[in-house]
């Protein structure tokens, strides 16, 4: 199992770095021959800086849009960062300070997230027209990202896990120096799951986390009379 | 059949609606002809031969991929959160859940995620992915064609995944495969043959203009001249052919005479660009915006003047405003020869483009105009903002400056002014349901409905404030409403124009 897990992080990681890089190298590539910021827009970089950080940290737009949608996915997305935080002790030695000082925010963040995931869930489910919109992978990745919280709340509340194993587990795997994982089932299907979500990233609609820096009517600075934009192929229809 | 479209109830409490699934899957507007089709460089119909069509479809899909980052990250990025379902004035007047933004994009994205992403290649039925066939491209007709490009949705997406962006790409697609839509692509022919939107020949526009400036005479004893073609003027005027002779867009044409006549500013016409709309954008296609926007660089050209104005008209403020610098230069800060050569003779003192309401707003603030607002007393006023106006351009330095400055000159020359509803103004405006390249006879159901969450916030100011004037700087807007207030019980002169109250109330004896 050591192994086995050992070589799908590998794989997983490796196509989550691969994949998602060449999607965003992707997307710089591609022009955007028009000016379409969603207006009334910034006007100056700095502005849109300012915009961009409203959007992915108070998600402002949603905001405006659904109170219940943007306290859901509010309450689930902050409490994936403090989970992630809380999990960066697994991967350094010594732990930052910073890390340290964030433990406990982020077991509470780990039954918040549940929270918020069950509640973007419960929409899916009983509002008519988001059920209407919802795929089958909607629902599974709700599924997935639900079963990692709860296999990984499982360990801490119910069944603890060897977490000294578990961290020298993930550094040997960090510095190609093998050591065994600890044997339990909630460690190693939470383990599987997260190999999972990593391998889907770039091929699934997570994409929307890279796709928002790039997105015309948010990044642009609104400025079409000041400056000329004019995007390569669209020059050559000039000459 | 045009007497059997009713207005659709008012909501008692205006609750997201219920979905009516398909029920208006036979809104279908009329199909352009070959010669409409080939006149601007389409193919006349679709192949005899499915698959050729087919094959067609993919490839142009993937040529707008590798030129349209929106696209591109806009079939990507939804996650199918909900924020748009509950925004489009079509679903909410229709029910029909493939009015919806999230499902309109849909009906394009399911053939990306099949054609363009591994996972709708392997798993198709679990991402929501789709073979495409011939009713697939029927559906993107009918559903493409029931959006207006109003980006109200844009404004709730948290990735700002704008509708608009898809719609053009699907109208550009099915175009490309001699599939246009009859509306759209037969006005952009009457462009190039005639030089506006609505086949009105420079002799006509000559006559009409000599008839207004009668009319004006004999309503004011004043000599307010309506130029044509006058080279070396200072300003370049333009504004959408509907101007020139539909009620009520006519007042604010006379609105922008006065106003020019008061502030002594030399201005002309152009017969060769008697246009400022541009339907190249609805249709998505580039090189047909660009060909339509460029008679208006010849024109500055050729006339050599100085300034451009635009008049009333949303999209075309749109196009002027963040599209003119890209497509023809009409702007500053440009470092190519080609758009350098224009930009020399334009005066970079002032705005260019400029828009009318800008030009008016400007004077009044210097002064140089003078008002009795007690002509328009008759009017209890309140202003619908154009959404391509509101969500898609500016005026003056500020953003949000497209909201302020048509507001501020309603105050400035008339005394009653009330506002709608909060969301339902500013970048919340409500679409008027006829933009878009819909504004056409055989969809006036889907416009009626589409109208729905307007006529309510009217009715309200109507019944709590005895509005009776509902003011807005837009030719479709003002041709819709004098179509569809009348099946909601209003008036139909209760549309105007900003430059229509400018036009009551200007004085211009004592300038």
């Amino acid at each position: 199992m050591t192994t086995f897990l050992t070589l799908l992080f590998y794989f997983s990681a490796a196509v989550l770095l691969v994949g998602v890089s060449l999607k965003i190298a992707a997307y710089a590539r591609t022009p955007a021959p028009l000016l379409i910021p969603t207006t009334p827009a910034p006007t100056t970089t700095g502005g849109v800086v300012l915009r961009m950080l409203r959007e992915v940290t108070l998600f402002e737009s949603l905001f405006k849009a659904n109170l219940w949608t943007w306290a859901a996915s509010m309450v689930f997305h902050a409490s994936l960062a403090l989970v992630l935080i809380r999990h960066l002790r697994y991967f350094t030695e010594p732990v930052w300070s910073w890390v340290a000082l964030a433990q406990p925010f982020g077991l509470y963040a780990g039954l918040s997230m549940v929270l918020g995931l069950a509640g973007l869930w419960a929409r899916r489910i009983f509002v008519e027209r988001i059920r209407y919109i919802s795929t089958p992978s909607d629902h599974l990745m709700l599924a997935l990202l639900l079963s990692i919280a709860a296999s990984g709340l499982c360990m801490k509340f119910f069944s603890h896990t060897d977490i000294i194993g578990v961290k020298s587990f993930i550094l040997g795997m960090m510095r190609f120096d093998l050591q065994p994982l600890p044997a339990d089932g909630a460690l190693y299907l939470h383990l599987l799951l997260v190999a999972s979500l990593l391998l889907i990233f770039p091929f699934s609609k997570l994409l929307h986390a890279p796709g928002v820096f790039f997105s015309p009517s948010r990044n642009q600075a609104d400025n079409p009379r000041e400056k000329r934009h004019l995007a390569p192929w669209a020059a050559e229809l000039e000459k | 059949m045009a007497d059997a479209i009713t207005a659709p109830p008012y909501r008692i409490i205006p609750i997201i609606p219920a979905l009516k699934p398909g029920s208006m899957a036979g809104s279908i507007p009329y199909i352009a002809n070959e010669k409409m089709q080939e006149a601007i460089g389409f193919p006349g119909k679709l192949a005899d031969n499915w698959q050729e069509t087919h094959d067609a479809v993919i490839a142009k899909m993937g040529e707008l991929l590798s030129k349209y980052r929106s696209l591109k990250v806009y079939l990507d990025a939804c996650v199918h959160c909900g924020a748009c379902s509950d925004k489009c004035h079509y679903f909410i007047g229709t029910q029909d859940p493939k009015n919806m933004p999230v499902a309109r994009q849909d009906l394009m994205r399911s053939i990306y995620r099949r054609y363009f992403t591994l996972p709708g290649k392997l798993f198709p039925k679990l991402v929501g992915a789709r073979d495409l066939t011939r009713e697939v491209l029927d559906e993107w007709y009918s559903y493409y064609n029931q959006c207006s490009e109003c980006r109200r949705c844009s404004v709730f997406c948290p990735y700002g995944i704008d509708t608009a962006e898809i719609t053009m790409a699907a109208k550009e697609i099915l175009d490309s495969v001699g599939y246009g839509q009859k509306y759209s692509n037969e006005i952009i022919g009457k462009v190039h043959k005639i030089g506006n939107n609505l086949g009105l020949p420079g002799p006509a526009l000559e006559n009409t203009l000599e008839g207004l400036e009668e009319d004006v005479k004999e309503d004011t004893g004043i000599d307010v001249r309506f130029p044509l073609d006058v080279k070396g003027a200072e300003v370049l005027l333009i504004t959408p052919s509907a101007d020139f002779f539909a009620e009520p867009h006519i007042d604010s044409l006379i609105g922008y005479a006065k106003v020019f006549h008061a502030s002594g500013v030399s201005w002309t016409l152009s017969s060769m660009a008697s246009e400022a709309g541009n339907f190249g954008m609805f249709i998505g296609n580039y090189e047909q915006l660009r060909k339509i926007a460029l008679r208006v660089r010849e024109a500055a050209l050729e006339l050599g003047v100085k300034r451009i104005v635009v008049g009333e008209c949303g999209h075309a403020w749109r196009v002027a405003y963040s599209f003119w610098n890209t497509l023809i230069g009409v702007g500053a800060g440009a470092n190519d020869p080609y758009a350098i050569q224009l930009q020399n003779q334009l005066d970079l003192r002032y705005k260019q483009p400029m828009h009318i309401c800008e030009f008016t707003w400007d004077l009044i603030q210097r002064g140089g105009l003078s008002f009795d607002k007690e002509a328009n007393d008759k009017h209890i006023i309140t202003f619908h903002d154009s959404c391509n106006v509101a969500r898609a351009s500016r005026m003056g330095d500020l953003p949000g400056g497209q909201f302020e400055i048509p507001r501020n000159i309603i105050k400035t020359v008339a005394n009653n002014f009330v506002e709608m509803r909060d969301n339902t103004t500013r970048e919340k405006t409500f679409c008027c349901g006829g933009g878009g390249g819909l504004l056409t006879d055989e969809l006036l159901d889907l416009r009626v409905k589409g109208a729905l969450p307007r006529m309510e916030a009217l009715q309200q100011v109507t019944d709590s404030h005895g509005v009776n004037f509902m003011a807005t700087i837009c030719a479709i807007c003002k041709a819709q409403f004098t179509k569809v207030l009348p099946i909601y019980g209003f008036d139909r002169r209760v549309v105007g124009g900003v430059h229509q109250l400018v036009s009551n109330a200007i004085k211009l004896g004592d300038k």
